[in-house]
């Protein structure tokens, strides 16, 4: 479905994505883990469009990318970010945030669709009218995600949807992706700083440092800790320590990896 | 005790009345890492900050008692109330990028908080913030008192910020999220830094943040807040026999690295909690 | 059909787009309605407007009768501001003139905000060269003394009220693109404007839907507070025989024309020059109202 090769961006003097593939298949998650500054974020947007100044070759369905898309391209692929609280309008409803995707594309038919988009990411129908500043942290994830589906796209770039929100809400959002990647067959590439989500969701996870993507890992080798790239082994090491409650094994981590 | 807090309550005026976000929590600190957990909103962050009276204008704050080492915080006037904050109690905050002065340098700005408190001529002062940096292991430290806070990565910029809470020689660290805007390489480090430096001096500690599991590995006691109250309490080694539905839910919706589940557990709220 | 009540313009759930749009208008309203000052300037603008429009059921006089063998009458009954010195009733050219007076600055406006937004606004979205030709030209504008540019402007064409407008319009609206292009060079970088991009809206669509709204805030406070400036602008350009000519009542003029009289007969120039500040404070009392209501970063 995608296939990204040799993917740079250059940010004046510093190239701060240095030759990065990857590919997709239909249907699959591809998840990019790495530190701030590694590049990750940068290698979605310049897949989604956003940045329009890169070199290399990537392409979406068989078909090359070119910088500048056309608005076939974005009712293919959407894309849902970091902070819900800057990714919605401020003074937009929630229905006019919904409705602007449907009349970009002259999808008709408005009515009924926002409301099965609502009932799909599972917020109640009186929101439909609500300003941002009236939702929580959550239901505004769910509203990004929802307006990202408004179009029926076939991929969701992800940047960090869960990175934001409190523990619990992520467990809520994490699972509704899950779901709708199953119901609708989506394909996703996420973008996390945190291991344990990347893993949760993704199948295959590559890891970038300093614009390069080091290794490319199946998420079963990672837990199993078959990590050959010693960035990979640290981020696992960080993950898996912090992730047991303190108890048993206290005194390794205090020592300190 | 250091800190005594006793049915602590802080309210904001809202069109429908007054809005309770901390409602009657009660603590007490020695020499000691505690940890006050909980999710956005829950009232941990007033909570520590009432102790120092940082608190918004609009803010109504009681309390059966609030005292820091004796001093009844809620009757202290403002001179009172400085000579406890930053010197006695020092507060680190999630962002160095919005704490530190960006056009002082950093040697500086650790300086002067060290002569604010210490006196002393310009020349000790700069040289006690080198062996201040060094303390908070930053390897060049001579160089690093030379930089702009912009010139300093997120770690580095935290670690400049601890330095300069330690220069008065603080009885108390208050560290609110103190690494939620650093990477989790970073974080570990600073986590494990403030610990060293607090159990070496033997400082009381106050961690606050979002993250049960990361707290319970750096503090020897972890509070878990919901709405404003507290609604567990135990050693952070007693961590995995919580008890409380909400630190069970808590721990129990991350997702793992070493144990896969096509679903995570999603936890209901039980109304009961808020009142608990 | 909702009847409007309190509790459906308050309502936490807004059934309809309508309730939604109303319910935040009148949040606005109650947030305005706290802040004393900026309402007495309301009112006293508004009662200025509706005296000027009702001004034939509020004198019986005519605003260009003379009577000169009672010019220059000190206030009495019969002239509650005196008359000037052609004997005509100051009351009733001052509430004559408020149509004139504030009929150019609300024309002003009106051609000036919307020059301003667009400019600017397209300007800051699209950047590079756009960006650079119209700030150049901008400032082109800038460089020069408002009343020395309206003047020069007036003089080529034909002094009156519609060159004085014209001429006020074209020197007022470069600080309302500036300030228009800095708030878009903000709002762009937001993640809702990428939002939108991603969605696939081209840049008419996004800087018209998605930027302009957000700007629109920060012009109508600048605006309002501009007021007083195009007032005495107006004002001035009458004084000094630019604008409105005589005999049209018009509160500069009546200033520039009873001139000679200001040690002697002070009631002359000073009524206009009192009608003219109330103006201006009324504007600028409204315009910090409106800041605190209108703030974007505010929900």
């Amino acid at each position: 479905m995608i296939e990204v090769s040799d993917l740079r961006v250059r940010f004046g003097a510093t190239e701060a994505v240095r030759g990065v593939s990857f590919s997709v298949p239909r249907g699959g998650s591809f998840g990019i883990v790495g530190e701030s500054g590694s590049g990750k974020s940068t290698v979605l947007r310049a897949l989604s469009g956003l940045n329009t100044d890169w070199s290399g070759r990537m392409t979406f369905d068989g078909s090359p990318l070119a910088p500048r898309r056309d608005r076939a391209f974005f009712r293919r692929v959407q894309m849902v970010f970091q902070d819900p609280y800057g990714s919605l309008h401020p003074s937009q409803t929630v229905d006019r945030a919904l409705s602007e995707p449907l009349l970009i594309h002259r999808i008709g038919d408005i009515e009924t669709r926002i409301a099965r988009g609502l009932a799909e990411v599972a917020l109640p129908p009186e929101m439909r009218f609500r300003y941002p500043h009236q939702l929580s942290g959550g239901q505004r994830q769910r509203v990004a995600i929802a307006r990202a589906l408004m179009a029926e796209p076939e991929v969701l770039l992800l940047d960090e949807p869960t990175s934001a929100l409190d523990v619990s809400v992520q467990a809520e959002v994490l699972n509704l992706l899950a779901e709708l990647q199953r119901r609708r067959g989506l394909t996703y590439v996420l973008v996390s700083h945190n291991l344990a989500v990347v893993v949760h969701l993704c199948p295959v996870v590559g890891v970038m440092q300093g614009g390069e993507m080091v290794e490319q890992i199946a998420a079963d080798d990672l837990r199993a800790g078959r990590a050959r790239h010693p960035h990979t082994q640290e981020l696992r090491a960080l993950s898996v320590e912090l992730e047991e409650p303190e108890g048993a094994d206290a005194a390794t981590v205090k020592a300190g990896a | 005790m250091l800190v005594e807090m006793r049915q602590l309550r802080i309210g904001f005026p809202s069109p429908r009345g007054e809005t309770e976000a901390v409602r009657g929590v009660s603590l007490t600190l020695g020499a000691e890492k505690l940890g006050i957990v909980g999710e956005s909103g829950s009232g941990k962050s007033l909570t520590a900050r009432a102790l120092l009276r940082l608190l918004p204008g609009n803010a109504r704050i009681r309390a059966d008692r609030l005292a820091f080492d004796g001093i009844d915080v809620m009757t202290a006037d403002e001179p009172a109330l400085r000579r406890i904050r930053g010197r006695r109690a020092g507060l680190i905050l999630q962002d160095p990028k919005y704490s530190l002065n960006p056009v002082m340098t950093a040697g500086r700005q650790i300086a002067e908080a060290w002569r604010a408190h210490k006196g002393g001529s310009r020349r000790t002062a700069m040289a006690a913030a080198v062996e201040l940096l060094d303390q908070v292991r930053i390897r060049d430290p001579a160089r690093v008192a030379q930089s702009y806070p912009h010139e300093l990565s997120g770690g580095m910029g935290q670690r400049v910020m601890i330095a300069m809470m330690l220069a008065p020689d603080p009885e108390l660290l208050i560290a609110d999220e103190p690494t939620s805007a650093l990477d989790a390489t970073v974080q570990a480090e600073i986590l494990r830094l403030i610990e060293d430096l607090v159990s070496r001096r033997g400082m009381a500690l106050m961690l606050i943040s979002h993250d049960l599991p990361l707290v319970s590995h750096f503090c020897d006691r972890v509070l878990v807040m919901y709405a404003g109250r507290v609604v567990e309490e135990l050693a952070a080694s007693d961590l995995s026999r919580a008890r409380h539905p909400y630190t069970r839910g808590l721990l129990g919706c991350l997702p793992s690295l070493v144990h896969p589940r096509a679903r995570l557990p999603v936890m209901v709220r039980d109304p009961a909690w808020f009142g608990a | 059909m909702n009847a409007i009540s309190r509790q459906w313009l308050l309502s936490e759930a807004p059934a309809s787009r309508r309730q939604a749009a109303w319910g935040r208008s009148y949040r606005g309203w109650l947030g305005f309605r706290r802040n004393r000052l900026a309402m007495l300037g309301l009112i006293v603008i508004l009662l200025m407007i509706a005296a000027s429009l009702a001004a034939p059921l509020l004198t019986r006089q005519s605003p260009a009768a003379q009577n000169l063998a009672n010019r220059l009458a000190a206030p009495s009954g019969a002239h509650w501001f005196g008359t000037d010195e052609l004997g005509r009733d100051i009351y009733t050219r001052i509430l004559y003139g408020g149509r004139v007076t504030l009929g150019m600055v609300v024309a002003v406006v009106l051609l000036v905000a919307p020059l301003g937004l667009a400019v600017g606004s397209v300007a800051g979205y699209l950047g590079g060269w756009t960006d650079r030709v119209l700030m150049r030209v901008t400032d082109v504008f800038l460089a020069f003394p408002r009343l020395v540019l309206a003047l020069a402007f007036v003089a080529a064409l034909r002094p009156g009220i519609g060159s004085a407008i014209i001429a006020i319009a074209l020197t007022s609206w470069p600080p309302y693109a500036r300030l228009a292009r800095a708030d878009t060079l903000t709002i762009r970088r937001s993640d809702f404007i990428a939002a939108v991009r991603i969605a696939g809206a081209a840049p008419p669509r996004i800087i018209a839907r998605h930027v302009v709204p957000l700007c629109v805030s920060n012009v109508i406070v600048r605006v309002t507070l501009d007021m007083a400036g195009i007032i005495i602008t107006a004002s001035g350009l009458g004084f000094l025989g630019m604008g409105a000519q005589p005999p049209t009542p018009e509160w500069g003029t009546m200033i520039a024309a009873s001139r000679d009289f200001i040690l002697s007969q002070w009631w002359v120039p000073t009524t206009p020059g009192v009608a003219i500040f109330v103006a201006c404070l009324a504007f600028n009392l409204l315009g910090d109202g409106l800041r605190d209501v209108l703030d974007p970063k505010q929900p």
